[in-house]
């Protein structure tokens, strides 16, 4: 995930990709944790910032690269950009740029999947500055009442662009949004892989049982700008090296795997080698699959014209 | 004089507003400490306090709900929507409540409202960085619709919508924000610093809401728009060399028929022009309301260049987007008419 991110940030410096583009890295524990917690056929729906979750529901580098650069191998066939990809295949309901709309399209999901009684759950993502769009409460108010499958994931990485949680939300433990709806909520180290596996086992196990919502607060930590055409001033450099040093949920894997020597030191070198291959290939096919056709503007827009 | 980019005269016209009337209050997401996504509001809350420039939680509905009632209450509300894409989840309270509270309290009560929001495509946005949703805005009796298309403008427009008594839904065409734009999709960028309605004073002023200006005389066509396509419409006159009256807008509701009129009864041939789509565009109005008023003087076809009725591409902007090409064409087949 963070290579493909370093990567599409690097095609983006090289005018390949344009218009908006927000990278997950220093995220990475959440999505990778809730997915472990998954199982096949389970719904996904997020926000924009949603390379990595593409990743980790199985969909391929490729067609997320070639997406990002408006190509005809891209998911959305370069309708959709960055923000805007789907896979029916693997239940991954997007990608949308507008903030807190996912939370209820989330919660629509988890009542079909409820209706149709196929014992499926949908993680529903979503940022701080999400938690707080109206839509959010009008959900987790349906969601409660009719005990619907869905995880509510709050991935806090702090801002809101460039607003910090505490200048546009009078409660900052998210997790307790819940609790005039009834809803369990839990706070979890987002940055720690295991800890969100832990906490996500739990959640889904809840929602799958038909006890209805759960919500999940992951405290994390978005080390680049908002997207890429944000520098970031609202925050210190100290602030971002300090977590990068000491909370880093890579580094924190890395040391847990070479600990309990699971692993070594080559073994890693030799994944490591593996992955940037996929995500320069994945690179290399989003630069030279082909432009869609331009007819292609007016399909998908209407079944029948 | 000094010059502004549109930016800048946007923060000069909030910074005069607040220091001559202290019931100008300017809120939205990311507006206070950060000063705006694209800095319109930097240095404001600096200078004017958190009272008066302040963030908003990611609630548009709330946001103009909360603007409607602090207006109410005699306060010049300014809210900053961050882009005219998610204004939607407030277009509910602009619909039954902005623009009725008046009617509703037969006059006892008025919404002075300002709702600033960036617009249009042109920055390879896609499908939620990009809409131009200005005739949603025109269909409701009751608010006023802008679209100013240069730093002067934009800096008078904006200081006579918030003086106005009425409340208006301000759009800012965001890819003209640093320089005007000609519509050909590689042009290199150019300065507002070398066109002459980059000279923006720091004073009070203001642009007199639902006054059209001719930014070109001519006398073979006219054309009607606003926004960004303003420039475009006026780097293709140049490039194919007929002699168009070119007429900004600048106050899209109440229009300035007017002005069109008079252009139209001169040349006999009309292109509206606007990025939003084409069905129920507002250049369908005012095509309506051309052949209502000009039909005897017309030689031809009003003609139409928008975008198409899609929605906004990521792939292929450049085939959405009505550049200085499809301008050129245009014009030619109304001429040849
Ligand atoms: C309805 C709506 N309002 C505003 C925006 C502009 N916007 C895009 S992202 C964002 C911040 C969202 O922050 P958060 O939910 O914390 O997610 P993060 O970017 O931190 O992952 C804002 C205000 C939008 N896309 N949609
Ligand atoms: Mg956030």
């Amino acid at each position: 995930m963070r290579r493909f991110e370093e990567k599409a940030g690097q095609l983006y410096g090289m005018g390949l990709i344009a218009g908006f583009c927000h990278l997950y890295i220093g995220q990475e524990a959440v999505v990778t944790g809730i997915q472990a917690a998954l199982e096949e056929g389970d719904q996904v729906i997020t926000g924009y910032r949603d390379h990595a979750h593409m990743l980790a529901c199985g969909m391929s580098a490729n067609g997320v690269m070639a997406e990002l650069t408006g190509r005809e191998g891209g998911y959305s066939r370069g309708k959709g950009g960055s923000m805007h990809m789907f896979s029916r295949d693997k239940q991954f309901f997007g990608g949308h740029g507008i903030v807190g709309a996912q939370v209820s399209l989330g919660t629509g999901l988890a009542l079909a999947d409820q209706y149709k009684g196929n014992k499926k759950v949908c993680a529903t993502y979503f940022g701080d500055g999400a938690a707080n769009q109206g839509q959010v409460y009008e959900s987790f108010n349906m969601a409660k009442l009719w005990n619907l499958p869905v995880i509510y994931v709050i991935e806090n990485n702090q801002y809101a662009m460039g607003t910090a949680v505490k200048r546009a939300s009078s409660e900052v433990e998210l997790y307790k949004r819940g609790i005039s709806f009834g809803i369990p909520g839990e706070q979890v180290d987002g940055m720690d892989v295991l800890a969100v596996k832990a906490a996500a086992d739990k959640a889904v196990k809840h929602a799958r049982e038909g006890n209805g919502p759960y919500i999940l607060e992951m405290k994390t930590y978005r080390y680049r700008g908002h997207s890429m055409s944000d520098p970031a001033k609202y925050r210190t450099r100290d602030e971002v090296n300090e977590v990068r040093e000491h909370r880093d949920p890579i580094d924190l894997v890395k040391k847990l795997i070479m600990d309990a020597e699971y692993a070594s030191e080559d073994d890693l070198k030799e994944i490591e080698k593996r992955v940037k291959a996929v995500v320069n290939e994945s690179a290399e096919f989003a630069k030279n699959s082909p432009e869609p056709d331009p007819s292609e503007l007016y399909t998908d827009v209407l079944i029948e014209a | 004089m000094p010059t502004k980019n549109m930016i800048q005269a946007l923060n000069s016209a909030m910074d005069v507003v607040l220091d001559r009337d202290d019931d100008v209050v300017i809120f939205g997401e990311d507006a206070g400490y950060f000063g705006g996504v694209f800095g319109a509001t930097q240095g404001l809350q600096k200078k004017y306090g958190l009272d008066r420039v302040f963030d908003a939680p990611i609630n548009e509905a709330a946001i103009v709900a909360m603007a409607i009632g602090m207006s109410a209450k005699g306060l010049r509300p300014v809210a900053e929507i961050q882009f005219a894409d998610y204004i939607f989840p407030g277009f509910d309270q602009v619909v039954s409540e902005l623009s009725r509270i008046r009617y509703r309290s037969a006059g006892q009560f008025t919404t002075p409202v300002t709702i600033r929001t960036p617009c249009g495509g042109g920055i390879r946005g896609g499908q939620t960085h990009s809409m131009s949703p200005e005739a949603f805005f025109t269909h409701i009796p009751g608010v006023k619709v802008v679209m100013p298309s240069n730093p002067y403008d934009a800096k008078g427009l904006l200081i006579a919508s918030v003086e106005s008594d009425d409340p208006v839904i301000f759009f800012e065409p965001k890819r003209i924000y640093n320089g005007p734009f000609n519509g050909v999709p590689d042009a290199p960028l150019t300065s507002w610093a070398t066109h002459p309605k980059g000279e923006v004073p720091d004073e009070h002023y203001t642009v007199p809401l639902g006054k059209a200006e001719i930014v070109r005389a001519g006398s073979e066509l006219t054309i009607v728009t606003y926004g960004t396509l303003v420039h475009v419409a006026q780097s293709a006159a140049e490039k194919a060399g007929i002699d168009a009256e070119i007429i900004d807008l600048r106050t899209i509701v109440p229009y300035d028929m007017e002005t069109i009129a008079a252009s139209v009864n001169k040349t006999g041939r009309v292109i509206v022009a606007h990025e939003a789509p084409r069905t129920s565009g507002f250049g369908a109005e005012l095509i309506a309301q051309i052949q209502e008023e000009c039909f005897y003087a017309l030689e031809a076809p009003v003609a139409r260049i928008t975008g198409w009725d899609t929605p906004y591409p990521h792939a292929h902007e450049w085939a959405y987007f009505p550049g200085q090409e499809r301008f050129i064409r245009t014009m030619k087949t109304v001429m040849e008419a």
